[in-house]
C-alpha cells in the first residue's frame, strides 16, 4: 500500500501539477513565513504584557474599569488597512519600517486582551484573596503569587485567541509592502494564481498552530497544577476575535 | 492632530454627499453599501450557524468540534480568503457580481464560527437545573430548546452576533481590495490618490458605523438578559452564582403545564 | 511550586525581552546599501528585481522592498529614505510633479523631467521600452461601433469605463478624454489593479466597455482586445527609467542600469509579462534573472 501511495505520489509530481510550485519557491515562501511568525510575536507579547498592567488596574480601581474596557473596544473598531497606511505619519517613522504594522498589531492585541486580563481578573475568587490579604501578602505578592495564578487559564485562553488572530492580521499588511505571507495572496491575486494563495493559507494556519501548541506547553510549564490547560467554559471566552 | 481635523473636515463637507458623484462618493451610497454588505452576510451566517450551534449546546454532541472549529477558523487569514475566493468565483461568474458573490461567500465563512460559539455558548450556560426541571414537567426536547433553553441564552447568541457583525464589518472595508464597494473603496481611493483627508476619513466612518452597529447590539444584548440570571453578573463577579431567573423560566413553565393539563379535563 | 513558576517566567521574560529587543534592532540601516523599491504590480516587480539583480552581481550591497504601492506611497518613501532607487515611467512620473506639464514624446519628456525632478533626486537615461496606459476596448465592440481612434468613442457614449482610481484625474484620464476628444459621457469604476486580471475581467464581461490596460499586457493578445489609436498625442510617453536618491549616484551605479535601460525592449516587457502572469507562472525573480542572462549583462 505505501507503495501503491508513493507511486500516485511521483505521478502527481512529475504532472504539469501546481504543487511544484511549492517546491520550487521554496525558500522564497519559507523566507516570508519565518517573517511572519517574527512580525507576530512582538505584538502578541508586548500586548499581553501592557494587558495585564491595563487590566490589573482596571480590576483594582473600578473607576478606570470602564474607561479602559470602552477604549479596548473602540481601538478594537479601527480597521486595519488605514491604520497601517496613517501610522508612519502619526510615529514619524519611515514608511516601509516594519515597527508600523507591529504598533499596529500590538494595538488589536491590546483590544482584545484588556477584556480578557480584566476579566481575567475579576474571576479570582475573593476568598483567595482576601485570605491571602489575612496572610500578609503585599500588594505585589499577592498579584504574583495569588492572582496571577489564579487567573492563569483563562489569560492563557485569552491569549491564544489572540494568537490566532495577530497571525492572520499580518498578512494585510502586504497590501502596503511588508514581506510576510500576505505577499503570496495579492501576488496570487494579481497573476490569477490559486496555488501561491492556498499555499500562503497553508502556512499561515501552520504558524498559527505553532504558536498555540508552544501557548498551550508554555501554560502547562507555568502552571503545572493544572493537569489540562482548561479549555473554554464560560461562552464569553469564546466570542472575542478581531477580523481584518 | 492636524490630520484628524482635515479629515473631520472632509467628513462634514457636503459635496462629498452629492448623489451621482464619480466613485467611490457619494459617502451615504457607501455607507448604505457597507452596512448592505454585512446585514446580509451576517444573516447567512446566523441562518446557517446558529441552529447548529443550538444543536450543539443542547445534545451536548460536537462539543470538541466547536472549540477546535472556532479556534481554528480564528487563524483564517482573511486576505487571503478573500483572493483565493474572488479567482474561484471570478472564472465563473461575470465581474459585476463576482466581487460581491465573492466577498459574501468570504464574510460569511468568517461569521460562522462567532455565531456557532455564541448559539453553543449560550445553551451551555444554562443552568442544568432549569433544563432538568423541564424535562420533569414533561417538556420535550424541542419545546426545552425553544422555551427555556434559547431565551436564556439569547444574550450569548447575541454577543456572537455582535462580535461576528464587527469582524465582517472590518473585513469589507479589505473586501475594497477586489474592487467591492462599501466604505473600503474611500479609504482605498485615499490610497491610490495620496489624499489623507479620504484615508482618515474613510477610517473615521468605519469606526463610527462599527460602534453604532456594536452599541445597537449591546443595548439589544441587555434588553434579552433576565437579570438574576447567569448572564446579568455584576462588575466583581464570582463565578458560581444561583440562576434566579432560570427558576423563574420555570415556574412560568410550570404554570402553562397547570394550564394544559387543566384544559385538558 | 511558587518558585519553580517564578524561575519559569524570567526565563520567558528574559527570551522575550531579548526578542523584542532584536526585532527592534534589525531595523537599523546601513550605509552603502542602495534598497530598490517597486510599485505593486508584476511588471513593476520584475523591473525592480532586474535593478536589484544587476546591481548585487556588480558588487553593490542590495535590499528590496517591492509591492509598496502608487507612486503616492513610492515618492514619499523614496523621500523618506525607505528606498534609493525606483523604476519609473517617464511620462507619469513628469506629471506626478507636474500636472500641466505639455510633454509628450520621450525626448520631450525626458528633457522635462531633468528639470522637475525635486532637489536631491535624478534620474538616469529612459530605455526604449515603454509601457504606456492605453484606451482598450473588446474586438466586438470594436467592430460594432467601428472604433479606430480615441476620438471615435463619442460613438459609444454613453459608456462605462474601468481604471485605477488615479485614472478620473489625471491628465490623460478622464479630464482629458473630455478636453481633448470631447467624450464626457462616462460613468468612471474605480479598479484597484492597474489594468490586471480584474481590470481585463471587467471589460471582457462587459461591466465596462473601456478600459485602461497597459500597452506590454498578455491579455491584450490572450482575450483579443483592440488599443484605440491616440492621434492628439493625449498619452504621453511612458518609457522605464531609474529614478534614484542622489547620495547613491556613483558612476559605476549609473552604468550598469544605463546598460540595461539600452537593452531593454517593449517587446521583451511583453514577454517577461507573459512569462510572469501567464500559463507559466514563473517567479519575477526568475525571469528577470533569466533576461539579464540572455542578454549577457550578468558576469
Amino acid at each position: 500500500m505505501m507503495k501503491a501511495g508513493l507511486q500516485e505520489f511521483s505521478e502527481l509530481t512529475s504532472e504539469d501539477c501546481r504543487m511544484s510550485w511549492l517546491f520550487d519557491n521554496f525558500d522564497l515562501v519559507a523566507e516570508l513565513t519565518l517573517n511572519h511568525a517574527a512580525l507576530s510575536f512582538t505584538p502578541i507579547f508586548l500586548g499581553f504584557v501592557i494587558a495585564l498592567v491595563l487590566g490589573w488596574t482596571a480590576n483594582r480601581w473600578l473607576l478606570f474599569r470602564s474607561w479602559i474596557i470602552a477604549g479596548g473596544s473602540i481601538l478594537y473598531t479601527i480597521p486595519s488597512l488605514p491604520l497601517f497606511v496613517i501610522l508612519p505619519y502619526i510615529l514619524g517613522t519611515r514608511i516601509t519600517d516594519e515597527r508600523n504594522i507591529i504598533v499596529a498589531l500590538t494595538i488589536y492585541a491590546l483590544a482584545i486582551l484588556i477584556r480578557t486580563v480584566a476579566e481575567a481578573f475579576a474571576a479570582v475568587p475573593t476568598d483567595a484573596i482576601e485570605a491571602s490579604r489575612a496572610i500578609g501578602y503585599s500588594s505585589w505578592n499577592r498579584f504574583w503569587h495569588v492572582e496571577f495564578p489564579l487567573a492563569g487559564p483563562v489569560l492563557l485562553a485569552g491569549l491564544r485567541v489572540v494568537s490566532a488572530s495577530t497571525i492572520a492580521l499580518v498578512s494585510v499588511g502586504a497590501i502596503i509592502g511588508s514581506a510576510n505571507l500576505g505577499y503570496l495572496f495579492t501576488n496570487g491575486k494579481q497573476r490569477d494564481f490559486l496555488e501561491m494563495i492556498l499555499i500562503g493559507i497553508g502556512a499561515s494556519f501552520l504558524i498559527a498552530l505553532v504558536f498555540d501548541i508552544l501557548l498551550v506547553l508554555l501554560g502547562r510549564l507555568l502552571m503545572p497544577w493544572n493537569k489540562r490547560t482548561s479549555l473554554i467554559t464560560n461562552g464569553r471566552r469564546i466570542l472575542s476575535s478581531k477580523g481584518a | 492632530m492636524q490630520f484628524f481635523l482635515d479629515a473631520l473636515r472632509w467628513l462634514t463637507d457636503p459635496a462629498n454627499y452629492v448623489a451621482g458623484s464619480v466613485s467611490p462618493l457619494p459617502i451615504q451610497d457607501r455607507v448604505a453599501e457597507h452596512l448592505w454588505y454585512t446585514f446580509v452576510s451576517v444573516l447567512i451566517a446566523t441562518l446557517i450557524a446558529l441552529p447548529l450551534g443550538l444543536f450543539i449546546g443542547h445534545t451536548g454532541r460536537g462539543r470538541q468540534f466547536v472549540i477546535g472549529f472556532t479556534g481554528a477558523m480564528r487563524a483564517l487569514p482573511t486576505l487571503g480568503l478573500l483572493m483565493a475566493l474572488f479567482l474561484i468565483v471570478g472564472s465563473t461568474v461575470p465581474f459585476t457580481q463576482a466581487a460581491f458573490v465573492a466577498s459574501i461567500i468570504a464574510l460569511v465563512i468568517l461569521a460562522i464560527p462567532s455565531i456557532l460559539a455564541g448559539g453553543y455558548a449560550g445553551v451551555e450556560s444554562v443552568d442544568p437545573q432549569t433544563v432538568d426541571s423541564g424535562r420533569a414537567i414533561g417538556m420535550t426536547e424541542m419545546q426545552i430548546l425553544l422555551r427555556i433553553e434559547i431565551p436564556l441564552s439569547l444574550p450569548l447568541i447575541i454577543a456572537g452576533i455582535r462580535a461576528a457583525t464587527l469582524q465582517v464589518i472590518a473585513t469589507t472595508v479589505i473586501a475594497s481590495y477586489i474592487s467591492l464597494g462599501g466604505l473600503g473603496a474611500i479609504i482605498a481611493s485615499g490610497i491610490g490618490l495620496y489624499d489623507n483627508e479620504r484615508i482618515l476619513g474613510g477610517a473615521i466612518l468605519v469606526t463610527v458605523l462599527a460602534l453604532v452597529v456594536d452599541g445597537f447590539l449591546a443595548i439589544l444584548q441587555r434588553l434579552t438578559t433576565i437579570r438574576g440570571s447567569s448572564q446579568a453578573l455584576p462588575k466583581k463577579q464570582n463565578v458560581r452564582r444561583r440562576s434566579h431567573g432560570s427558576t423563574a423560566v420555570a415556574v412560568k413553565a410550570v404554570d402553562e403545564r397547570k394550564e394544559y393539563v387543566q384544559s385538558k379535563k | 511550586m511558587f518558585k519553580a513558576k517564578n524561575r519559569g517566567v524570567g526565563v520567558v521574560g528574559a527570551i522575550a525581552t531579548s526578542l523584542v529587543v532584536l526585532t527592534g534592532c534589525a531595523s537599523a540601516d546601513p550605509a552603502e546599501e542602495v534598497v530598490v523599491g517597486s510599485f505593486a504590480f508584476p511588471e513593476s516587480e520584475i523591473l525592480g528585481n532586474i535593478y536589484a539583480l544587476a546591481l548585487e552581481n556588480a558588487g553593490f550591497e542590495v535590499e528590496t522592498q517591492f509591492n509598496l504601492g502608487p507612486r503616492q506611497t513610492t515618492v514619499p518613501a523614496l523621500e523618506d529614505g525607505s528606498i534609493d532607487l525606483m523604476p519609473e515611467y517617464n511620462g507619469n512620473l513628469l506629471f506626478f510633479y507636474d500636472t500641466e506639464n505639455e510633454a509628450r514624446s520621450t525626448s520631450e519628456v525626458d528633457a522635462a523631467l531633468e528639470t522637475n525632478v525635486p532637489e536631491g533626486f535624478q534620474v538616469l537615461n529612459s530605455s526604449p521600452a515603454q509601457d504606456k496606459d492605453a484606451y482598450v476596448v473588446t474586438q466586438a465592440t470594436a467592430d460594432e461601433f467601428d472604433l479606430v481612434t480615441i476620438g471615435d468613442l463619442s460613438r459609444l457614449e454613453p459608456f462605462s469605463l474601468g481604471a485605477n482610481p488615479q485614472f478620473a484625474e489625471l491628465p490623460y484620464g478622464l479630464p482629458g478624454l473630455a478636453s481633448v476628444y470631447g467624450v464626457t459621457d462616462v460613468t468612471f469604476v474605480p479598479i484597484e489593479d492597474f489594468g490586471g486580471p480584474d481590470t481585463v475581467k471587467a471589460l471582457v464581461d462587459d461591466a465596462v466597455q473601456v478600459a485602461d490596460i497597459y500597452t506590454t499586457s498578455p491579455a491584450l493578445t490572450a482575450e483579443n482586445l483592440v488599443v484605440l489609436e491616440d492621434p492628439e498625442n493625449l498619452i504621453a510617453s511612458q518609457n522605464v527609467i531609474p529614478l534614484l536618491n542622489s547620495d547613491i549616484y556613483s558612476d559605476e551605479l549609473a552604468a550598469v542600469l544605463n546598460e540595461i535601460s539600452a537593452a531593454l525592449s517593449t517587446e521583451d516587457l511583453i514577454e517577461l509579462r507573459t512569462r510572469v502572469e501567464g500559463d507559466e507562472k514563473a517567479q519575477a525573480s526568475t525571469a528577470a534573472q533569466d533576461w539579464l542572462e540572455a542578454e549577457g549583462l550578468l558576469d
